[in-house]
């Protein structure tokens, strides 16, 4: 959805976004671990109106066999939209920035997991947009990071995300999708919150030095408090049981 | 499959300030660039990166605006990895790896706003200037990326195409005996840093590439950044992140400085 | 030396549990001063050795497992087992047979002894994480499994339904009067006198799965056993 030729006040004087938020707001934040029973881990998504569906199976034998590592787990992932989560109905055919967004967030969630662990095996990841409001890949990897730790698969840490835009020259956290597509730059980052280290990094659009590292240090901050949403999200089940146990509820 | 042996020697050499090609670590391997090789395409380059080979040819063509750009061209980039370019590349479709160096290249053309779309307007709404550029890797040695927008950039700044009127029916008429050049605004360049243990290392060879932990590509324009793309299995910090661009932005000046001359010289 | 998590903590990979001196014990690893979580868990702190006990997770294969396979196909001399993990297990017909028999594995027609979908007890005698699983049933109380039910839990979760030095187990195997195989990949053989006492020590077990992560376990269990046989 484009509106050029129509202006559009994406930021007003003060300083409010369209959506009423500050520069450094990011939207409200729901996660539901464990949501799916097939899969061996799962998480649903909700970052405002962009809704994520995550699931994990895995370690399992690699077919075809020869793709099989021998020190270490093989990790795919597919990112994919469903036709109806976009404003105009998108073919359910893999595009090229499917096949691009899916390899950047497997290399965005690989450094996190212990692969050493399973030779010989394979980790899959599925993230399905249901509706896309902005930031899907960073949204995709908040719940694919909570599906890989309720599997029980060990790693580092988790992977937080976090998108930056630039609007009328000032920067602004959580991009929704009219501020993608009408805003200046669309800056995508991730990182493992507890080590300090960046899993993805992809800018689209202009920003000077000094303006990137600013932007790093706004989303790092975020991405610091999305991950106490994702630690939530997955104690939650525990966390509710142990109370209702401990007040006698059960027998 | 990289013996160990050799992969202990180019991490050992690189904690001494070394690399295994003798190359400083912020050094680039000995470029040439040459323009208009393909006679057929409007415009061509073949870049050289050490041994690393890829072509890139434009291609112009007439044809329908996207209905939310009326007034504007068409930019397409596409990029295939040969097998010819290396034992590694399977005949088929684009896979992972050529779609996402085209999108990258594609991100930091047009951010840059290399190309002025506008410009390529013929009849508002009905007929735009489409210019295809195509990226072809010959041989791969290591950072196709870099030597693979340069030919992209080289390719353009160099591309003749015909031009265009409209007739007293409203009939867009293609004049191919008179030239013009593509309208250009600027002149991205892409660096690409892959990141081995904790050494920062600018234009990866084949060898770089298989034992580096991550690879951050940039695209400067007037000293600002315009596209990034972190590549790789690992991660970089924050402090990684910042010194890798500024190296980049280093030697991006010093290929803005080579392209510009190889362009003019002919 | 700070530590941040006491017994019992629940915690998520990446969380800092503790800086200093500590040992990093499983599903624990140290990088400079910090040791992190690298599963969802419980802390377990012993003796300045700090581990993770994971409430969820894949069934990693160790030499002397007492496991319980299906059998998914055949080669030549060999069954080959779905264990519950990412490695099949191979159980050579020579592992299977009965003691006093003259082995010629390659005469031997496999289907004799076990079918595709059988359910088999048996014991890991090899693995190295890089070739498959090697299994074998020479061993009391292993073997086919021709009745019963068979339950399956997270593996994670086998070690509380054991208990310390097979509390737990022997508990509901006293109050149930069920006979009871564990495999260490989560698969859990019960046969009981009737199918009611099945059926509670099948609920047992699931309150296990569910409230492993929650202290006074046994007890609890002991309660529910006990109400159950008196209502």
């Amino acid at each position: 959805m484009s509106v050029k030729g129509k202006e559009l006040t994406l930021i007003s004087p003060d300083g409010r976004r369209l959506d009423g938020r500050r520069p450094d707001d990011i939207r409200e934040l729901k996660i539901k671990a464990g949501i799916l029973e097939n899969a061996g881990g799962s998480a649903y998504v909700e970052l405002g109106n962009t809704k994520i569906y995550a699931a994990v199976y895995g370690p399992r034998e690699v077919h075809p066999r020869h793709l099989a590592l021998p020190n270490r787990a093989v990790i795919r992932c597919r990112y994919h939209m469903t036709p109806f989560s976009v404003e105009e109905r998108k073919s359910p055919a893999p595009t090229r920035r499917e096949i691009e967004l899916s390899k950047v967030i497997r290399e965005s969630l690989t450094p996190a997991i212990i692969v050493e662990q399973f030779p010989f095996s394979a980790i899959d990841i599925f993230i399905e947009v249901i509706n896309a409001d902005g930031s899907t890949r960073c949204a995709s990897i908040i719940a694919a990071s909570v599906a890989l730790a309720s599997a029980g698969i060990p790693m580092k840490d988790l992977v937080a995300a976090c998108s930056v835009g630039k609007i009328n020259g000032v920067l602004v956290l959580d991009v929704t999708d009219v501020e993608d597509k009408n805003g200046e730059v669309d800056m995508s980052f991730a990182m493992m919150p507890n080590r300090n280290e960046i899993t993805l990094l992809q800018l689209d659009g202009v920003l000077s030095l000094e303006e990137i590292e600013r932007a790093i240090s706004m989303t790092s901050k975020a991405c610091k408090e999305i991950y106490e949403k994702q630690k939530s999200a997955l104690k939650e089940k525990y966390i509710e049981l142990r109370k209702a146990v401990e007040e006698g509820a059960r027998t | 499959m990289m013996p160990k042996l050799k992969r202990q020697e180019i991490v050992d050499l690189l904690s001494s300030g070394r690399r295994i090609d003798g190359r400083g670590l912020e050094e680039l391997r000995a470029l040439e660039i040459r323009c208009r090789t393909v006679k057929n395409a409007e415009g061509s380059a073949e870049v050289r990166l050490g041994k690393t080979l890829a072509i890139a040819g434009v291609k112009t063509s007439v044809g329908t605006p996207f209905a939310d750009t009326p007034n504007m061209g068409v930019m397409i980039v596409n990029a295939e990895f040969l097998p010819i370019a290396s034992p590694t590349f399977e005949p088929g479709p684009p896979d992972e790896n050529a779609i996402e160096l085209a999108r990258v290249i594609d991100r930091g053309l047009r951010r840059a706003g290399m190309i002025d779309l506008e410009q390529l307007c013929i009849v508002p709404g009905k007929a735009v200037w489409e210019v295809w550029i195509d990226i072809y890797a010959l041989n791969h040695d290591g950072n196709l990326m870099d030597a693979s927008a340069l030919a992209a950039v080289a390719s353009i700044l160099t591309a003749e195409m015909p031009k265009a009127m409209v007739n007293e029916k409203g009939e867009v008429m293609i004049n191919k005996s008179e030239k013009q050049k593509l309208p250009i605004k600027s002149i991205p360049i892409t660096v690409t840093i892959a990141k081995i243990g904790d050494k920062l290392v600018a234009d990866p060879s084949l060898d770089e590439e298989e034992v580096a932990d991550a690879f951050l590509t940039a695209t400067f324009v007037k000293d600002n950044v315009c596209a990034i793309q972190k590549r790789g299995e690992k991660s970089l910090t924050a402090e990684e992140t910042l010194r890798a661009l500024q190296i980049a932005r280093q030697r991006a000046r010093e290929l803005l400085k080579i392209v510009k001359e190889v362009v003019g010289s002919g | 030396m700070p530590i941040y998590v006491k017994d019992w903590d629940l915690v998520v990979p990446g969380e800092v549990l503790a800086e200093g001196d500590y040992v990093a014990g499983p599903y624990v690893y140290k990088e400079g001063n910090k040791l992190f979580a690298t599963v969802i868990g419980i802390a377990e702190i012993k003796r300045g050795v700090i581990r993770v006990v994971p409430l969820q997770g894949p069934y990693i294969p160790k030499v002397g497992d007492v496991v319980i396979g299906i059998v998914v196909d055949y080669l030549p001399t060999a069954y080959v087992l779905d264990i519950n993990s990412s490695y099949k297990a191979i159980l050579q017909v020579a592992e299977i047979l009965p003691p006093q028999k003259e082995v010629n594995a390659l005469a031997e027609d496999l289907s004799k002894y076990l079918d595709v979908g059988d359910v088999v007890v048996c014991k890991v005698v090899r693995f190295d994480k890089y070739s498959d699983v090697v299994v074998s049933c020479k061993g009391k109380e292993l073997g086919k499994i021709a009745d019963g039910r068979l339950i399956k839990v997270s593996p994670a979760k086998i070690p509380r339904l054991i208990g310390r030095k097979g509390s737990m187990i022997n508990l509901i195997k006293r109050e149930t009067g069920c006979k009871m195989m564990i495999g260490q990949n989560g698969f859990i053989w019960i046969k009981g006198k009737d199918p009611a006492s099945e059926v509670l020590t099948e609920k047992v077990i699931r309150k296990i799965d569910e409230e492993a992560h929650i202290s006074g376990l046994t007890q609890r269990v002991q309660v529910m056993l006990q109400s159950e046989k008196r209502g």
